[in-house]
């Protein structure tokens, strides 16, 4: 189960100190607050939290998808390949990054492709956008090779196939096709399983890590089920309002997790045996992101806060070579 | 599918059924056509007399009965004023009018798709709201005027196009804008709302997520879909053409089935009348029936077969 962090992960994408603003009618919304996280080759890296902590705006600003009226990177770089992608323009992005080094998996896949057009149709579109194949003939075989990848069966006829025509399983694997078409560098799974039977899950979750092995790709995944994190990552950063509170190696985040908040959040996966009157949940609520408080977000919701922690944010604390925290007062505890 | 339209057909025919009853009693509603054939100081005897052989002195529902007996054999009676009959007075105005409906819905529906889509993919830009107040202004314009407006500035001030009349492309452009005008508005916002719905959809995220460009995902994935409620209303606006057909038509001197109809109303000649209005049922279920198998193309969602 447990996966071993690839001996000198090359960092492929540094993200560092990104900033995202979204300009809302209510004020302004910092959505991604300071957040710093790097993905090596080879590497996947589990994003965990709620939901509207931030994960999916982190990611959509690597992307540069931000919601166009609102959204704004305000601060902050994102190197991809030794490129800031903050710096470049539109164009580029879409021509050469997107898609090309770059993709994501969107979260739900019965929503995620166009009902209206064949599955050959648009696993063939990127491939065809950035030059890859060209001509009828030539972007189908390419398709059917993509499908082939990800173990669609009996690809060449499945090709013909409306989205309808394929189950909830067999549609996230037509999704990833379209991420990975272009065989990019880092690929970015937004809650790919959560829509999914556990079953399917698991399969996904192979198949992902088969294709991983097979390319040295690096995979950012977002989710909000530390099991799923568990069982895929290399490691976990921990989001809470915008900010990220935890990073280390899976073991030691689900064996000494160090902030009060990722313990809370293994508190409430329910255990198989475990008898409890009923299921653990944090109380409260996260903090509005429009004016954030000044101190630790997560305090107003903290066993252990104090009056520290109600004024000054913490400080990230190193507690060993992988494992980082943003916390006042640590828990160190013993598996 | 074959039972899907073998159903549709029926009902169809119902509605046509219907549709002539309606306007055999309505129409019988409108007047004596014997007063107007006649001269006022004709003899009783002999305005009996002509009534019998018109077969108006029979009940009403012995009067329909004789007529769907003849008209379905295609016969649906002399013309009481021009002396020939009806259907062949009809049909030979028929092409110039479903030219014209045409020609009008081609024109609402290429000027209201790239309105619509870029209203929505430049939300709250000045096109969107140009495009809003441009669409309130067509709404409240009636084609008469708009027509009228036409020929005053490209007939009359450009000398570019000719007043009124048919016969050559030239011709129908006019007639055709003002028929089209009135929805442009309509199909610009169901357009426009359609568009906002799918490109805010997951499938379109993921074709940006990886690196369709922007063009292709609105004008060809995001379209597509915005197209199914286009398509729905098409088959009522076609409808709405043929019917307002008759005030462009007269606008224009256009030499359509509308504006005989009506000449046949006033002039009670109840054969043109029932074969015109016929003829237009008939066309607006089909209208209907080929939008509603259209869809099945659009989207391969949509069987029939159940």
């Amino acid at each position: 189960m447990q996966q071993t962090v690839p001996a000198q992960a090359q960092p492929l994408l540094r993200v560092e100190n990104l900033q995202t603003h979204l300009y809302l009618r209510r004020g302004v919304l910092k959505a991604v607050d300071g957040v710093s996280l790097a993905v090596g080759t080879g590497e996947t890296l589990g994003l965990v939290g709620e939901s509207g902590c931030g994960k999916t705006m982190t990611c959509l600003s690597i992307l540069r998808l931000l919601p166009k009226q609102s959204g704004r990177i305000v601060e902050g770089q994102v190197w991809l390949d030794g490129i800031d992608l903050t710096r470049l323009p539109e164009q580029e992005m879409a021509r050469q990054w997107r898609g090309r080094r770059v993709a994501m998996v969107t979260q739900d896949p019965m929503t995620s492709l166009n009902p209206v057009f064949t599955v050959g149709d648009q696993v063939g579109a990127p491939l065809r956008a950035h030059g890859l194949a060209s001509g009828a003939r030539g972007v189908r075989d390419a398709a059917v090779k993509v499908l082939r990848h990800v173990r669609i069966p009996s690809a060449e006829t499945r090709l013909d196939d409306y989205p309808h025509q394929f189950s909830g399983g067999m549609r996230q694997r037509v999704v990833s096709a379209m991420a990975l078409a272009c065989q990019p560098r880092l690929l970015i799974l937004d809650e790919p399983t959560s829509n999914l039977d556990v079953t399917i899950q698991v399969q996904m979750i192979e198949l992902f890590r088969e294709l991983q092995n097979d390319s040295g790709l690096g995979i950012i995944l977002i989710t909000h089920d530390l099991g799923v994190a568990a069982a895929i990552c290399h490691r976990v950063a921990v989001m809470y309002a915008g900010r990220i509170v935890e990073v280390g190696d899976v073991r030691t985040i689900y064996r000494r997790a160090a902030h009060p908040y990722t313990r809370a959040l293994l508190d409430s996966i329910p255990h198989l045996g475990v008898r409890r009157e009923r299921l653990a949940s944090i109380g409260g609520q996260p903090p509005s992101l429009i004016d954030p408080p000044s101190g630790c977000r997560f305090a107003p919701r903290c066993a252990h806060r104090t009056a520290q922690c109600e004024r000054e944010y913490p400080p990230e604390i190193q507690l060993a070579p992988h494992h980082t925290v943003a916390c006042w007062h640590p828990l160190h505890e013993q598996a | 599918m074959l039972g899907y339209l073998l159903r549709r057909l029926a009902q169809g025919l119902l509605s046509i059924v219907g549709a002539s009853i309606v306007i055999f009693v309505i129409s019988r509603l409108s007047g004596d056509p014997i007063v107007l054939l006649l001269p006022s100081e004709a003899p009783p005897a002999l305005i009996e007399q002509v009534r019998h052989d018109m077969g108006l002195a029979e009940p009403v529902w012995r009067q329909y009965l004789i007529f769907a007996g003849k008209a379905l054999g295609g016969d649906f009676g002399n013309s009481y004023r021009w002396q020939a009959p009806a259907l062949s007075l009809v049909l030979d105005r028929l092409p110039a009018t479903i030219q014209l409906a045409f020609a009008g819905l081609a024109f609402s529906i290429l000027l209201a798709v790239p309105f619509g889509v870029l209203s929505a993919v430049y939300r709250g830009s000045w096109f969107d709201t140009f495009g809003k107040g441009f669409a309130m202004l067509g709404q409240a314009m009636p084609n008469f005027w708009v027509g009228l407006l036409l020929i005053l500035v490209f007939a009359i001030h450009l000398d570019w196009l000719p007043a009124y009349g048919h016969g050559t492309l030239a011709h129908l452009v006019m007639p055709a804008i003002a028929l089209g005008w009135y929805p442009v508005a309509a199909q610009t916002r169901i357009v426009r709302s359609a568009m906002l719905d799918v490109l805010d959809s997951d499938y379109i995220r993921m074709g940006r997520a990886v690196g369709n460009p922007e063009w292709l995902l609105v004008w060809k994935y995001a379209l597509r879909n915005a197209a199914i409620p286009l398509v729905t209303v098409l088959g009522v606006y076609f409808a709405a053409m043929l019917g307002g057909a008759f005030i462009v038509e007269t606008v224009f001197a256009w030499p359509g089935v509308g504006r005989m109809v009506v000449e046949a109303v006033f002039s009670r000649d109840f054969p043109v009348v029932q074969a015109g209005v016929l003829l237009t049922s008939v066309l607006f279920v089909g209208a209907n029936l080929l939008v509603d198998l259209s869809y099945g193309i659009i989207d391969p969602r949509i069987r029939y077969d159940h």
